[in-house]
């Protein structure tokens, strides 16, 4: 049994499964903190009852987050060995510190925030969340370093047949952890102001609840959607660029540009055949990837048989191209869904300045959907990431080939590849089942709950 | 003491304190099914490590990402031959982290139920689990010349092993029983006294097998010499006086008591384990060790700057957490969210 592949399965699940979970954190934990914030310094109460009732649902969701998070700490080790070896001088130490300066912090004064409502003063109780977002954001950064070495490695020499870090400076200022970390800082934001957006036009619409909570939840959800799907695709666009300096083949990949173009166009639909390497059917703009790679109306794009021709020159023979098909359309699905986002969110701004966003109901109905888009272009960005990376798993360094362990068989990761795969499929049923349950408006926070003993959490 | 004893020590810290602190909480977990009568007095005991376990698991996953970071090939090494039962201790964690979050969500009694058992394999596997790794690597496991593990997943399943799973096993739900005997009140409280008298016998005889089986199966303690020093006399005294103090019902001691056998045994084990961190049954000489399975000077001088300033804030903060919900926990407690 081909122990690679199902490792690589396994990793690609569990990470893009970790994925659904994390966004949500990372920008909700903020909105969450935002509204406590303003019942601190307003002391009205609609903004306490909003804290609770998005912070039951943002708590939720964190549990699946952290607990699906261990697995991935722990299987570069499990599955792949050989790269634990190879690069842990570097890559270990950011997930150390993750661990200690992010996990400790998040989930101590989380456990706090949950159970500190009537032990803590008001602002002291409004600190622990802060210092939850602080945490959960950190962590991003942390693992987003490490990540970022993967793509670009920086501050490293080959010595004792390893990497070895020569420069803890470079890791931290490595560029390309300065266009990835706001990235996903930002693409965070945007998964929670659609999830607040979403489920607050559905209570909207059906009337349910405390209008007034959902009401003052979707002005606060489209500033934040607003400002979110346009640094993102702000942010992303400088990332692209970044991308073509750095991996050129991902973005020739992303683009299914077989040869070098200058300037080059920009393909808005292609179905190619990645035998032969060419075009079956495309539609392309004339010079806009050039545009899009330099901010001017010329420079050339590199290709992709001229860069596998450069490759096999420089690091030996070999095949360096990754999947173009699942490259390109990850590509087309993370910028697609960010468009249409950034158009809601506007039309959104647009109708609630007017105040006419409660009448139109084909536009609430719209928002409910909604929710699906950050999570298409948060999974659809990451699968363009890693897989756009292939053959490489740490860029121009080490192989993915090379990185699995030797010693674990293929049915071993067969049977653990089952096996999380069944636990996530059920955990995620009853996640959607809370979540659904949580989120209708009947089931607000703070109506009468604190008279019933231990009701809540636990 | 050059950087690499340095990071040994520093592991065992965070092992020390990943046993000291989640020890309890798994052992309430373990306790949950047998000590909660009905819905109310679960959720009690539940509440009772609430704002904590989150936080106590993190020291475990510290652990983890220093050996990641300080030796590479320890953790390459374990993580991969340990793959199987690293599966298992995965799929507790997880479920056990989702149903503390998840089980009051809902009013059906089945719903509950089943997240209540969750709660129990989720922290009856990892305590068992844990007991069994850290016995196989002070008894060796088979690794090769290239520090691959060559052995299986039923080679860890050895009878010292699963004498030192139990061991781990009988120890914390003691710890968890007189948790709960310091944090609950009236009918739970009397409850968990009881079950603490009654593990405390049995967790002694355990522990002296495990011992006793230790002096066969492994080096560690014959490596300790006619006087063995302060740390395991001290651990077996704290045992001991474990048995009285639930006797006389002073049950802060006995968290005191029990809390030092956990810290000076795992001590113990690191120190008898040192130099070595993975011990080759197949060889001695393929044994990984604090220099031949450590990231470069560097990177160890660097990750100490990192240790030395953020682990006494870390400590810190989850002092305080102590001190906040430091009182009892009974019906009436509750939470807004």
């Amino acid at each position: 049994m081909d122990g690679l592949l199902l490792a690589r399965w396994q990793f690609g699940i569990t990470t893009v499964y970790h994925f659904f979970f994390v966004p949500l954190t990372l920008g909700l934990s903020l909105l969450v903190a935002i509204m406590e914030t303003m019942y601190v310094r307003t002391g009205n109460e609609i903004y306490r009852k909003m804290t609770q009732f998005w912070g039951r649902l943002f708590l939720i969701n964190f549990a699946m987050g952290v607990v699906t998070g261990i697995v991935q700490e722990f299987q570069f080790g499990m599955n792949w060995s050989q790269y634990s070896r190879f690069v842990g001088d570097i890559f270990g130490a950011p997930l150390a510190i993750e661990a200690l300066l992010s996990f400790f912090l998040e989930s101590t004064f989380l456990g706090i925030w949950i159970f500190g409502w009537d032990k803590l003063s008001k602002g002291l109780h409004l600190v622990t969340i802060w210092l939850v977002v602080l945490g959960s954001n950190l962590s991003a950064l942390w693992i987003l370093i490490a990540n970022s070495f993967m793509q670009q490695p920086v501050g490293y020499t080959l010595r004792n047949g390893r990497a070895e870090m020569t420069d803890f400076g470079a890791l931290l200022t490595n560029p390309n952890v300065w266009v990835q970390f706001p990235h996903v800082f930002m693409s965070g934001l945007v998964t929670a102001s659609f999830f607040v957006l979403g489920i607050s036009a559905y209570n909207l619409l059906k009337k349910k609840g405390n209008l007034e909570l959902f009401r003052h939840s979707v002005n606060i959800g489209i500033v934040a959607a607003l400002i979110g799907t346009i640094l993102v695709a702000m942010i992303g666009h400088t990332q692209g660029q970044h991308m073509v300096q750095t991996q050129p083949m991902k973005m020739a990949a992303a683009e299914a540009l077989w040869d070098s173009e200058s300037p080059a166009a920009f393909s808005v639909f292609t179905i190619g055949d990645e035998k032969t390497r060419s075009d079956v059917f495309a539609i392309k703009i004339p010079t806009l990837l050039s545009v899009l790679s330099y901010n001017q109306l010329t420079g050339e794009v590199k290709g992709i048989n001229n860069l596998q021709a450069e490759y096999e020159k420089k690091y030996g023979p070999g095949d360096y191209v990754p999947p173009v098909w699942l490259t390109y359309w990850s590509f087309r699905g993370m910028v697609g869904a960010g468009t249409v986002m950034v158009l809601l969110a506007l039309y959104g701004l647009f109708l609630i300045l007017r105040k006419r966003l409660e009448q139109r109901t084909w536009f609430l109905r719209l928002l409910i959907l909604a929710i699906a888009l950050p999570y298409l272009a948060n999974s659809t960005g990451w699968l363009l990431s890693e897989i756009g990376r292939q053959p490489w798993i740490v860029f121009g360094v080490m192989k993915t080939n090379d990185a699995v362990s030797p010693t674990v068989g293929g049915e071993a990761v067969l049977l653990s590849l089952v096996i999380f795969t069944l636990l996530y499929g059920i955990l995620a049923g009853a996640d959607v089942y809370l979540i659904a349950k949580y989120a209708k408006g009947d089931n607000e926070a703070g109506s009468g709950l604190e008279e019933t003993p231990m009701a809540g959490a636990y | 003491m050059d950087l690499n004893s340095f990071w040994f020590i520093l592991i065992t810290v965070l092992f020390i304190g990943f046993f000291f602190l989640e020890g309890f909480d798994y052992g309430v977990g373990i306790l949950l099914p047998f000590l909660g009568k009905n819905d109310a007095d679960r959720r009690v005991i539940i509440s009772s490590i609430g704002p904590f376990w989150d936080g106590n698991e993190v020291w475990l996953l510290t652990a983890g990402g220093a050996m990641f970071a300080a030796f590479p090939n320890w953790y390459a090494t374990m993580f991969s031959g340990f793959y199987l039962a690293l599966v298992l201790v995965l799929v507790a964690l997880i479920l056990r982290g989702v149903a503390f979050e998840f089980r009051s969500r809902d009013e059906s009694p089945k719903w509950r139920s089943f997240w209540d058992w969750m709660i129990f394999i989720g922290s009856f596997l990892p305590a068992l689990l844990w007991g069994v790794a850290i016995t196989n690597i002070i008894e060796g496991v088979p690794i090769d010349d290239k520090m691959n593990y060559t052995g299986g997943f039923w080679n860890l399943l050895n009878p010292y092993a699963l004498l030192g799973g139990l061991t781990f096993l009988a120890l914390f739900t003691l710890y968890g029983a007189i948790f709960l005997s310091l944090k609950t009140e009236g009918e739970i409280m009397e409850r968990a006294f009881k079950v603490a008298a009654k593990l405390w016998i049995p967790t002694v005889v355990l522990v002296v097998g495990f011992v006793a089986g230790g002096y066969l199966a492994t080096d560690i303690f014959t490596r300790l010499g006619v006087n063995p020093g302060i740390a395991p006399v001290g651990a077996a005294a704290a045992l001991l006086s474990v048995g009285w103090f639930l006797k006389i019902r002073r049950s802060g001691w006995a968290f005191i008591m029990t809390a030092l056998t956990i810290i000076l045994a795992t001590f113990t084990i690191f120190q008898g384990l040192y130099p070595r961190v993975m011990i080759s049954s197949s060889n001695p000489e393929w044994s990984l060790t604090v220099y031949n399975a450590s990231s470069s000077p560097y990177t160890l001088g660097v990750m100490s700057w990192v240790a030395v300033s953020l682990v006494p804030i870390v400590v810190g903060y989850q002092a305080w957490n102590y001190w906040v919900f430091r009182h009892r926990v009974g019906h009436h407690s509750g939470s807004h969210l």
